[in-house]
């Protein structure tokens, strides 16, 4: 249950770049997710709302993009997805493969935020 | 009103990733092997650390240890009278250590003066996968008991390790340990992973252990 730890530094990490837009609130915060980090979205999802209470985020969506785990194949020389963790294989020719380059990811993509107009600022 | 989207393109734990790159650093400036041993709770982490400081200094090594556990200083206690100097991290809650924790509780602590620093992690198998604390070789430790499968059921912690450890060894028959599948289930995982069967009990295995570690130490 370290999802309430992520979910954390998700929210200093959104609120620390909602510095530069004052007054800002934010509407959706995307993430980016690879199978490898055994991170479960419900339960991101449950910590979200408890986290974000009160904040500028307070409302807001989480998206989270879930990432496959693409290794190199050096038998093949090509990047392959792997179709279940419980094997580092590749499913072309069954060769391992540590080569891991998809799968560790564990980002913020982007944020949507609404920003207030500022009055009497020419748009 | 106007939306905006706003690109971030950050890591989640970046300030950790950041903490850990620090000490790697650090450690590497001091020349001591770091290494980060993981499991369930009841693996015998513990045990088998105990024996490896004793066995260390036995040859002269320097050694210290800081363990993680979310209550107690029960293991410090344990691992101190190998002789070697032991801190306990209480996490008071936290599933798992993290590289701000070990920055705290190095203070004062020489680490020129020290060839292995051993990092005991809470007894979990899926958070510290995510955390980063500077180490050079992450250990995952099984024990007979676990059942064959748990590469299987761990595999990003399992995925993420340098080597792995087989604890208790010695009752690896009574419980019916099928030491075959335990070995492809961490091949699967972990392509390559170097594999110690040990018994902190009776010493099996414990050389090739402190032979890997000499080799990496140097």
């Amino acid at each position: 249950m370290h999802e309430l730890s992520i979910v954390s530094s998700v929210v200093d990490a959104v609120l620390e770049s909602l510095a530069a837009y004052p007054g800002a609130q934010v509407k959706q915060v995307r993430l980016r997710v690879g199978a490898l980090t055994a991170v479960v979205e419900d339960s991101l999802q449950f910590c979200y709302s408890i986290a974000t209470e009160g904040t500028a985020l307070d409302g807001s969506a989480l998206v989270v993009q879930a990432l496959p785990v693409v290794v190199h194949c050096a038998a093949c020389a090509q990047d392959v997805e792997i179709d279940s963790v419980q094997s580092f294989r590749c499913p072309r020719c069954g060769q391992f493969s540590m080569d891991v380059r998809q799968g560790r990811e564990l980002e913020i993509d982007s944020i949507e935020i609404e920003e207030q107009e500022a009055e009497g600022k020419p748009s | 009103m106007t939306t905006r989207i706003v690109e971030l393109r950050r890591g989640i734990l970046k300030k950790n990733d950041e903490l850990a790159a620090g000490l790697r650093g650090r450690f590497s400036a001091a020349g001591v092997l770091v290494l980060n041993l993981v499991s369930s709770p009841g693996t015998g982490k513990t045990e088998f650390l105990q024996r490896t400081l004793e066995e260390l200094r036995k040859s002269g090594a320097r050694t210290a240890a800081l363990v993680g556990d979310l209550e107690t200083d029960n293991d410090a206690r344990r691992l101190a009278t190998s002789g070697a100097p032991v801190r306990q991290i209480n996490t008071h809650g936290i599933c798992h250590l993290e590289a701000e924790m070990i920055g705290r509780h190095l203070e004062g602590w020489d680490l020129a003066a020290l060839d292995y620093l051993f990092i005991e992690n809470v007894g979990n198998l899926v958070c510290p996968s995510s955390y980063d604390l500077g180490e050079k070789i992450r250990v995952v430790l099984l024990s007979v008991t676990e059942g064959e499968d748990k590469p299987l059921k761990y595999p990003t912690l399992f995925n993420s390790a340098d080597a792995a450890v087989i604890t208790k060894m010695d009752i690896a028959e009574a419980v019916g340990f099928e030491r075959e599948a335990a070995i492809r289930n961490m091949h699967e995982i972990r392509p390559g992973i170097r594999i110690f069967e040990t018994s902190a009990k009776t010493g099996l295995g414990m050389a090739e252990w402190l032979a890997y570690l000499a080799a990496r130490g140097t």
